[in-house]
């Protein structure tokens, strides 16, 4: 009985269908389409030098939102995550601009990311308190400690060399593009192949039955705050290299536009649903909307309202998937 | 005495052929039974017989599909419960439903508050409308003010009957009030019941505490399997003939237990502790035998169970597993040892609903399809295609959300992933709750033909046909402890029943 199941469902033409209705394959025809509709009313849009610089300032929200897309999954969730690439962007252009070598400046931050990031896992899987309250105190520490460290001045005077933005690999593909995919690839293929990964989703799924299964919660969220870390630190060296100088602050709300491209890409946020391809092409279409907005003549301003607008309409669509899901 | 008032008395509320069924369950086939004025009916069955369901049909928690709610002679029809209050009708559930941060008057006058000018709560008057309420019963010992939360269970019950007096309510309903109380505070709750009869109110009691229902009740009404039994006058029945009334069914030929060869021990128990439920534990299970532990809600199986899965680890006493001691302390441990726990609730701890039914099935065997931290795809899905097969789950391919699918097949894959990592001991906690007959007796299927290849099996099952039908020996368990054993020969509806409530004539396990 089941395997004459089977052989229909293998070529049931719903299939493609279904694939197509993906959230990451609905993404994927949201980008392009975009880009064809807004290029259509102002074909500048459409030129090399416009879409590279889409990708090129926001890898950077791609490359965190990796990271936060595995918390989400856990079934946690990170508002620190902003602040804390400030700190790690000043921690490194610091490094750099007294002399440190190279190497260290680019190391400091995934390190420091990790030890972070660790440590709310810790706090938030063995002393069993929510992660919202726990990132959101780590989120004024490090914003009110970086505002003070600094005294808000800007980083200036970086050495060429630091600038790991800038670095084309073969002459053609920037850095910050490079390491967007190939953290994107890594971390999906790893999410969907490994048993760690497999882990994040059970966890995330039922915390009890994978308890039961033997699949410790807390080395998982631990493992998955650390993970969060050091993607945070990459995102942090992309940041502080893009221009000749640091910021002592990150744009306002960036934690919640890295969410946000998590959620959007499909992450549910009740967790144990969601890719990292899903959210690295809602980072992506998140940025090309800003941008297609200066084109099509709207105040770029409306862009936190879009973002309001995508985020509402995904959670709604997944909540409702889930009470379907839950009432068959 | 009220009870001799109970014929002339026109009862103050029936439920005329109530029925009720939910997807794959027929919850209430035709009851039918009524209180009278300053009457205490009691509600007797196992788990399972339709008690609940009832008392939510009289609470207006949901309607039935057919039948009829009658108060004072007239047809009610209760959609919310809003309208069972509106009629008189208040219950108090196992679970009280209070404010833990407001007072004692303001939990008693929550949504009813008396008013003063401009809509203004009249605070001075609630204080004295709660203590008139108070006085009414004689209850002197609970301040107005104190906060709820602040409280015994005892007298958080108390202000959840203030609540219901506060609305006037004629019939209340009273969920198995007893289950978390002290002795003490049990005696002054029948105080204050006599006190509600003698004023007239009809007190609706759940229990399945026999010798309650003798302290309090006038009649007793009888469910099984969501029918009515039978409905007696207390003073005119005996707890045995109760017991027979409650179980008292011929067993259905649904139970295919295959006699096979008993092997060595594969779980030995001894003096096993774990407060507050586990009081000195002793068992055993075979390979190919299967040993059903009967009992009552909270008699300590599903802890027992937990305990021996390393979810809350002993405190004392000794597991053996095929002869060796081990110290179980948590889950992952007890799977590398040949344990499989099947839980009691599916949903909240079997399932992991949003993963496929693919990877549902690998959950337990990650560690036999993944190599190098990297799961084998092609392994898993012959794994989980193997499992599919074997427990005929319906789904329409690996990749279906597991949620999606029926309680049944929800069940049998959380049944199939533990046997994916061949386990020794299955350990399973009421694996047919809530599926429908035909899953049922398929899972029951499954577990003849697991224990005829050698596997030893612990079943958990508050349906006495189930253990009775599925068991070669059975166990039975009460407050904590193995009160009595039989053989599949010595076990009889009655024994077993008469054992799990406490009754006359248990033989005490050696």
């Amino acid at each position: 009985m089941t395997a004459a199941t089977f052989a229909r469902a293998e070529a049931d033409p719903r299939r493609l269908f279904k694939a197509l209705a993906s959230q990451e394959a609905l993404l994927a025809i949201a980008v392009i389409g975009l880009a064809i509709v807004v290029g259509l009313d102002n074909p500048r849009f459409l030129a090399t030098r416009n879409l590279s610089d889409v990708l090129l300032g926001n890898a950077y929200i791609a490359v965190a939102a990796v990271g936060m897309s595995m918390v989400i999954v856990s079934g946690n969730i990170d508002i620190s995550v902003g602040s804390l690439i400030g700190v790690l962007a000043t921690l490194s252009g610091t490094l750099a601009v007294d002399g440190a070598p190279i190497a260290i400046t680019w190391l400091a931050p995934l390190v420091v990311g990790i030890l972070v990031m660790g440590l709310q896992g810790v706090v938030i899987a063995y002393l069993r308190i929510p992660a919202i309250v726990v990132t959101l105190g780590m989120l004024s520490i490090l914003k009110g400690g970086l505002i003070s460290v600094t005294g808000g001045k800007w980083i200036t005077d970086l050495p060429d060399s630091f600038h790991l933005a800038d670095i084309e690999l073969f002459n053609i593909l920037p850095m910050p593009v490079f390491l967007m995919i190939v953290a994107t690839i890594l971390a999906a293929w790893w999410m969907r192949y490994s048993a760690r990964g497999r882990a994040i989703y059970a966890v995330g799924g039922n915390a009890e039955a994978a308890r039961l299964v033997g699949i410790s919660q807390r080395r998982t969220v631990v493992m998955v705050f650390a993970l969060h870390g050091f993607f945070a630190g990459i995102a942090a060296l992309l940041y502080a290299t893009q221009l000749r100088v640091i910021q002592s602050t990150v744009p306002p709300n960036l934690e919640l536009t890295i969410i946000t491209a998590s959620v959007v890409g499909g992450v549910s946020i009740l967790g144990g649903v969601g890719t990292v391809i899903g959210s690295t092409l809602a980072a992506i279409l998140i940025a090309e909307i800003a941008s297609a907005l200066v084109f099509v003549n709207v105040s770029p301003y409306w862009i936190r309202a879009v973002q309001g607008v995508l985020i509402l309409v995904t959670v709604i669509a997944d909540i409702l998937r889930r009470r379907r899901m839950a009432g068959a | 005495m009220a009870s001799a008032t109970i014929a002339s008395a026109t009862p103050v509320l029936s439920v005329r052929n109530i029925e009720k069924s939910f997807p794959g369950v027929r919850a209430l086939s035709g009851v039918s039974f009524d209180v009278a004025e300053g009457e205490a009916h009691a509600l007797l069955g196992e788990n399972g017989a339709g008690k609940s369901t009832l008392i939510k049909i009289v609470s207006g928690v949901f309607p039935p599909d057919r039948g009829e709610v009658i108060v004072d002679g007239k047809a009610v029809h209760l959609e919310r419960p809003d309208d069972a209050r509106r009629v008189g009708i208040a219950t108090i559930y196992q679970e009280l439903l209070l404010f833990p941060e407001l007072t004692v008057a303001e939990n008693i006058f929550m949504g009813h508050a008396p008013r003063g000018g401009f809509g203004r709560v009249d605070w001075r008057a609630m204080r004295e409308k709660t203590k008139e309420l108070l006085a009414s019963l004689e209850i002197h010992d609970l301040d107005p003010d104190r906060v709820v939360g602040a409280l015994s269970v005892g007298n958080r019950q108390r202000v959840e009957i203030l609540r219901a007096l506060s609305h006037e309510a004629r019939i209340l309903i009273m969920d198995e009030p007893t289950a978390a109380l002290t002795e003490y505070d049990v005696r002054r709750l029948f105080d204050i019941v006599r006190k509600l009869k003698a004023r007239g109110v009809a007190v609706i009691y759940i229990s399945h505490k026999l010798d309650e229902i003798f302290a309090i009740a006038d009649r007793v009404t009888v469910l099984r399997d969501g029918a009515h039994v039978a409905t007696k006058r207390v003073a005119e029945t005996d707890s045995a003939e109760l017991v027979q009334l409650m179980v008292g069914r011929k067993i259905e030929s649904l139970f295919p237990k295959i006699t096979v060869p008993i092997g060595e021990p594969v779980l030995e128990v001894k003096d096993l502790v774990r407060r507050p439920l586990t009081k000195g534990v002793s068992l055993t299970v075979r390979a190919g035998e299967i040993v059903g532990l009967a009992g009552l809600v909270g008699s300590g199986r599903s802890e027992l169970a937990q305990t021996i899965f390393g979810v809350t680890p002993a405190e004392g006493g000794e597991i053996k597993i095929r002869g060796k001691k081990v110290d179980i302390r948590s889950p992952g441990q007890a799977r590398t040892l040949g344990i499989a726990y099947v839980p009691e609730d599916r949903g909240a701890q079997g399932l992991v609903r949003p993963m496929t039914v693919r990877e549902n099935f690998s959950l337990a065997a990650l560690g036999k399809v993944a190599f190098g931290g990297f799961i084998d795809r092609a392994l898993e899905r012959k794994l989980a295609g193997d499992g599919v097969k074997r427990f005929s789950v319906k789904t329409s391919s690996l990749e279906q959300v597991a949620g999606k699918l029926s309680g049944g097949n929800q069940q049998k894959i959380v049944l199939g992933k533990w046997l994916a990592n061949q386990p020794k001991l299955l350990i399973l906690d009421e694996p047919t709750r809530g599926i429908d007959v035909g899953a049922k007796a398929e899972i029951h299927r499954l577990m003849g033909e697991l224990a005829a290849q050698g596997l030893a099996i612990l079943m958990i099952s508050s349906e006495l046909p189930e253990v009775l039908g599925m068991s070669d020996r059975v166990l039975v368990m009460r407050e904590g402890r193995i009160v009595a054993e039989f053989t599949r020969e010595q076990a009889t509806q009655e024994a077993a029943g008469a054992a799990m409530m406490g009754g006359q004539g248990v033989e005490q396990a050696a």
